[in-house]
């Protein structure tokens, strides 16, 4: 099965965590095994009370319950599981919202991208208008602003080694940053369900030094103009978004399959059918909803602008290999 | 039970102590009921006042397309109903039987009427395509003008079901009042459904100035 | 104990189905609530099992991603809808609240069959749902989703709405018959704490159940004629609808958890033979938790983007709420000293209930923590502590008290051997499906994902396996009660030797409940000055 993602870059970490690649991993972990280790030892207690009280008062032979008034108030007893408990608390909140106020107020120096979340890819845009699918490239050590909406239903944009999540909201901006402190491939999920796609709609941080990501965004695009137009093919496959919709081993996903399709008679929605040509394929890029195959909802995004001329050539000649 | 003045005797259901107790334990059951009532339109009014704040100006354009007029007609009729209401509650404490009748009779004349104006409102409203945005075709400033159709048809007709349903009742506190059930010492489907006519007015003292006067 | 042989009781007073379908007795109306009850609950349980399969591996095994997504809201609409909201005040509480507080009935037995028939005919919009392309939004039905996808919402949530209006009709005449219903001599303080728990879950039903009926009503409306106020393409506000689901679906939890609180005070006293420790404390946060519960909401909508200062404040809120919850699990505990404890498969559930619902507590307060919440968002962490509290929770103590009340209700007893042995396997179980879960959420498992990353695989395996274990509980534990209906021994009026009045009369009791009205002379636990 071809159902199995692409992405393996999620990193395992040490303890409990996914490796912590942020300027966020103190107010999260440290946050977490506190409240962690409190609760282990409060359970613990608990625990040995209950079980103590199970042996020592349980109904026997030879037992016999202690006789006179029950106890049914001890006011320091009460006070003591009421009020330590409360400060305990507060502490933790103080905690998380302090450490939640740092992670929503974005410092004015940073590099802002806008992203776009829709069924069921991610598009980045930088400031100079470079455009990217499910990849977001970012330099180490700079504060990253994202500002997300959404163009159908609600996504949410999870790092899970950033530490961050944000709902991603149709109308509306919201707005979450971030500082990578070293360089990798790092996983990005959507965590607010979106329809069939959903475990699909991934994509990847790709963090890098900061002269390679001026360089990278100087010449964003054209990395790939050496490569042989089968190869970029199979590329914008896995790196646009294709993958999470469309298998290479026949199996029907949300959208069909391209293996062994080319040159083929397809039956359209609502009667008809197209070969599967260049212009069809062409035309399917750009304007997704004009003629979809029969059995098939109406759900792709539209790619126009964000594949160049090249690579649709390239996702021709790949679907091509594709017998 | 020809006798204008016969009455049937109420029995007390069988696991109450007395006529008191049910009537008590009735009414309060009544206010939990209306409490729920609140809370149903309260949602309605919060998202009203959501919409108003989004779109101030939307709601500005929107109340010149509601005629005030009928609205303060329907405001009378309804609180005339009320008052009619009530007299009927307490003809049937009095042991005055056609009393009763002919109150009840007059605020379900009350609640046709609202609903005629009503109805005459909504037509045209419906004729000019002021609708929800499905089915919104009118012509107008405010781009999103059907959103204030939208709460409006949805407030005004759920209470506009409210009043249908009070009149379902009042037919049938008619019906029990020609066969002699209610008299002083027992009236509780009267005062219960008078709690939920009372209500149903309410709701539209407020309806009447967020919609038809707050511009 | 010699017993005669057959004895008039409300099971064999009157004859034939119908005299059940149009009872108005509550003892019958519990009855046949606990019986669709159980059957929603092997229904969402069915689902359960089909969506863990499916999770086995990262791929396809048997169901496509639609219909996986169908599968997973299924079986929470379900679960909350069908199960576990009307789960215990509906079953054991419709049964037991007159009894307890020495009634012969609910203030209104006419409204309380009326909205089981709502409970009949909301299911009946579920399961339409269910066969006619299942909605595959989530059981929260969240805009713009739930308004453009093309499955049938529609009859599920209208299928919801009704359900939402028998539980508000069980929650009004439960207040009523708490204030107005009360044996001579039982005051406020004397009313066991399982009425307690009932009085304040009936608020909540009253007063939040109709917010979420008009939201429904909204996006059935908004789905038929575009309403607009929740559909972005329209001009409105998606995290508004999260706003009014919340406001709903939060104190929902309280409805699912305040009952099972009140069978746990039960539970504890009765198997302990102990006075309940802090009766006010408790009786007091059950309603503390009540209104509580209606201020924050909006804990579920830390990451949705709205302002930080209403985060701040949700938050601080729900550390308030998590305190009285603690209070009541220390009060339990101090119960047991110097008890009498028989370990019977009830104080079993009640055991489980301390242990499960602890760790369900203390995740919360992970949860509620704004900046952790941040990164557990939405992951199977989320997904783990709920079904802590809820099945941890709720349905321990349900299992608890359909076992301690089960001689009660039906006059017959189950065996004690089968009991433990399926309590054994629930628990093992149980452990191995959730516990799995706060690992992968912790790694970053986000919930409601079809397919995974391999690393999450072993985990993901493990969590499924679990799934079969806690199956064969339950098969057990519906065969031993099956078996205890047809052959079980006859049980006496006071197998347990409980104190509250439901154990005054006989089992099972007579449609009127007592032979004469009982007249309440002390508190409901009082160990120490009677003896049974």
């Amino acid at each position: 099965m071809d159902n199995k993602i692409v992405n393996e870059s999620l990193i395992a970490g040490k303890g409990w965590f996914p490796a912590d690649v942020s300027t966020f991993g103190n107010y999260v972990d440290s946050l977490y095994s506190f409240i962690l280790w409190v609760s282990v030892i409060l359970f613990v207690a608990i625990t040995i009370v209950v079980v103590t009280f199970v042996l020592k008062y349980r109904k026997r032979p030879g037992y016999v319950q202690p006789g006179g008034e029950h106890i049914t108030h001890n006011t320091k007893l009460e006070l003591a599981w009421t009020v330590p408990p409360l400060i305990l608390c507060l502490f933790v909140f103080y905690w998380g919202f302090t450490g939640f106020l740092d992670m929503s107020v974005a410092p004015k120096n940073g590099e802002e991208i806008h992203v776009v979340g829709k069924k069921w890819i991610w598009q980045f845009e930088y400031k100079n208008g470079t455009k990217t699918l499910s990849e977001m490239v970012v330099p180490v050590n700079t504060p990253i602003i994202l500002v997300m909406t959404s163009e159908d239903v609600l996504h949410s944009f999870y790092s899970p080694n950033m530490r961050i999540k944000r709902d991603v909201v149709p109308n509306r901006y919201t707005k979450i940053w971030f500082q990578a402190t070293r360089t990798g491939n790092f996983q990005i999920f959507c965590t607010e369900f979106c329809g069939d796609g959903h475990s699909q709609m991934q994509g990847t941080i790709r963090v890098v030094s900061a002269e390679e990501y001026k360089d990278w965004l100087a010449n964003s695009g054209s990395a790939d103009d050496g490569l042989p137009l089968e190869k970029l093919g199979e590329k914008v496959y896995s790196a646009k978004g294709c993958v999470a919709c469309h298998s290479i081993d026949g199996s029907a996903m949300v959208g069909p399959s391209w293996k062994g399709t080319w040159g083929t008679s397809r039956p359209m929605t609502g009667g008809g059918s197209v070969i599967m040509d260049e212009n069809y394929v062409k035309e399917s890029v750009n304007y997704p909803i004009a003629k979809v195959v029969q059995g098939y909802p109406p759900v792709m995004p539209s790619y126009k602008g964000l594949l160049s001329d090249r690579e649709i050539d390239g996702v021709i000649a790949y679907l091509k290999t594709l017998k | 039970m020809t006798d204008l003045n016969a009455h049937k005797v109420h029995e007390v259901a069988h696991h109450f102590a007395n006529a008191g107790h049910e009537f008590d334990s009735a009414k309060l059951g009544m206010w939990v009921f209306l409490v729920t009532e609140v809370l149903f339109f309260g949602a309605l009014f919060v998202a009203y006042a959501f919409l108003r704040w989004a779109y101030p100006e939307m709601f500005v354009e929107a109340h010149h397309l509601l005629d005030w007029r009928m609205g303060a007609l329907n405001t009378l009729i309804l609180i005339t109903s009320s008052f009619t209401m009530v007299m009927a509650v307490r003809s049937a404490q009095v042991n005055q039987r056609g009393k009763t009748a002919a109150y009840l009779s007059a605020t379900m004349v009350c609640a046709f009427g609202f609903m005629v104006v009503k109805f005459f409102e909504y037509a045209a409203k419906i004729h000019h395509g002021y609708l929800p945005a499905k089915f919104f075709t009118a012509h107008a400033v405010s781009e999103h003008l059907h959103l204030f159709f939208g709460i409006y048809f949805m407030m005004t007709g759920l209470h506009g079901i409210h009043v249908v349903v009070g009149i379902g009742l009042i037919l049938w506190l008619l019906r029990r009042n020609a066969k002699g059930h209610f008299y002083s010492e027992f009236y509780t489907p009267l005062e219960m459904v008078g709690l939920y006519w009372h209500f149903v007015d309410l709701v539209w003292i407020f309806l009447f100035p967020l919609f038809y006067l707050v511009g | 104990m010699s017993l005669p042989a057959v004895r008039t009781d409300y099971i064999n007073a009157t004859k034939g189905w119908k005299s059940w379908l149009t009872t108005l007795d509550h003892k019958r109306i519990g009855i046949m609530y606990l019986l669709f009850i159980a059957i929603s609950f092997g229904l969402g349980g069915f689902f359960a099992l089909a969506l863990r399969m499916e999770l086995l591996n990262p791929g396809k095994l048997l169901f496509t991603a639609k219909q996986y997504n169908q599968l997973f809201t299924l079986h929470g609409a379900v679960m909350v809808f069908l199960f576990i909201v009307p789960s215990i005040p509906a079953s054991l509480g419709n049964f037991l609240l007159p009894l307890q507080i020495g009634a012969k009935d609910v203030a209104f037995p006419r409204m309380n069959l009326m909205s089981f028939y709502l409970y009949l005919f909301g299911a009946v919009f579920c399961v339409y749902s269910m066969v006619a392309g299942a909605a595959d939004t989530g059981w929260t039905f969240y805009t713009p989703y739930s308004i453009t996808t093309s499955t049938s919402v529609i009859s599920m949530t209208l299928g919801a709405f009704i359900l939402g209006f028998s539980s508000i009709f069980t929650g009004l005449n439960f207040i009523v018959t708490i204030h107005k219903m009360r044996a001579p001599g039982m005051t406020w303080f004397r009313m066991p704490l399982m009425v307690w728990a009932l009085y304040a879950t009936a608020i909540i039903q009253v007063l939040a159940t109709p917010v979420l009926g008009i939201t429904l009503l909204l996006l059935i409306i908004e789905r038929v004629a575009g309403i607009g106020i929740f559909d972005p393409a329209l001009g409105g506000d998606p995290v508004l609808f999260q706003h009014f689901f919340w406001f709903y679906s939060h104190p929902a939890v309280y409805i699912m958890i305040l009952p099972a609180m009140g069978v746990m005070s039960e539970l504890v006293t009765t198997f302990c033979k102990k006075n309940i420790f802090g009766y006010k404390m408790i009786a007091y946060s059950s309603l503390a938790i009540a209104i509580i519960s209606f201020l924050v909401w909006g804990h579920h909508l830390f990451v949705s983007g709205q302002s930080d200062y209403a985060a701040m404040i949700f938050s601080l809120l729900t550390y308030l709420v998590a305190i009285p919850s603690a209070v009541k699990i220390f009060n339990w505990i101090a119960t047991m000293y110097q008890g009498e404890i028989d370990l019977k498969a009830p104080f079993l559930y009640f055991l489980a209930f301390l242990f499960l619902f602890s760790i369900g507590g203390f995740t919360g307060i992970m949860l509620g923590s704004l900046s952790l919440d941040v990164y557990l968002h939405d992951t199977y962490f989320v997904v783990a502590h709920f079904h802590y509290v809820m099945m941890g929770g709720t349905v321990m103590a349900f299992l608890g008290g359909l076992h301690y009340w089960w001689p009660k209700m039906f006059g017959r007893m189950y065996s004690e051997g089968a009991a433990f042995v399926a309590w054994l396997f629930i628990m093992v179980g149980f452990n191995m499906v959730f516990f799995t879960q706060f690992l992968l959420g912790t790694k970053g498992m986000p919930r409601r994902y079809y397919s995974y990353l391999d690393q999450f695989q072993p985990l993901h395996a493990f969590s499924t396996s679990g799934t079969w274990v806690l199956t064969v509980g339950f098969l057990i534990m519906a065969f031993y009660l099956v078996e205890s209906l047809l052959n079980g021994k006859q049980a006496p009026d006071n197998p347990w030797g409980g104190l509250t009045l439901e154990w005054t009369t006989q089992s099972p009791p007579i449609t009127e409940n007592f032979l004469d009205t009982p007249i309440v002379d002390c508190g409901p636990y009082e160990y120490d000055k009677v003896k049974v």
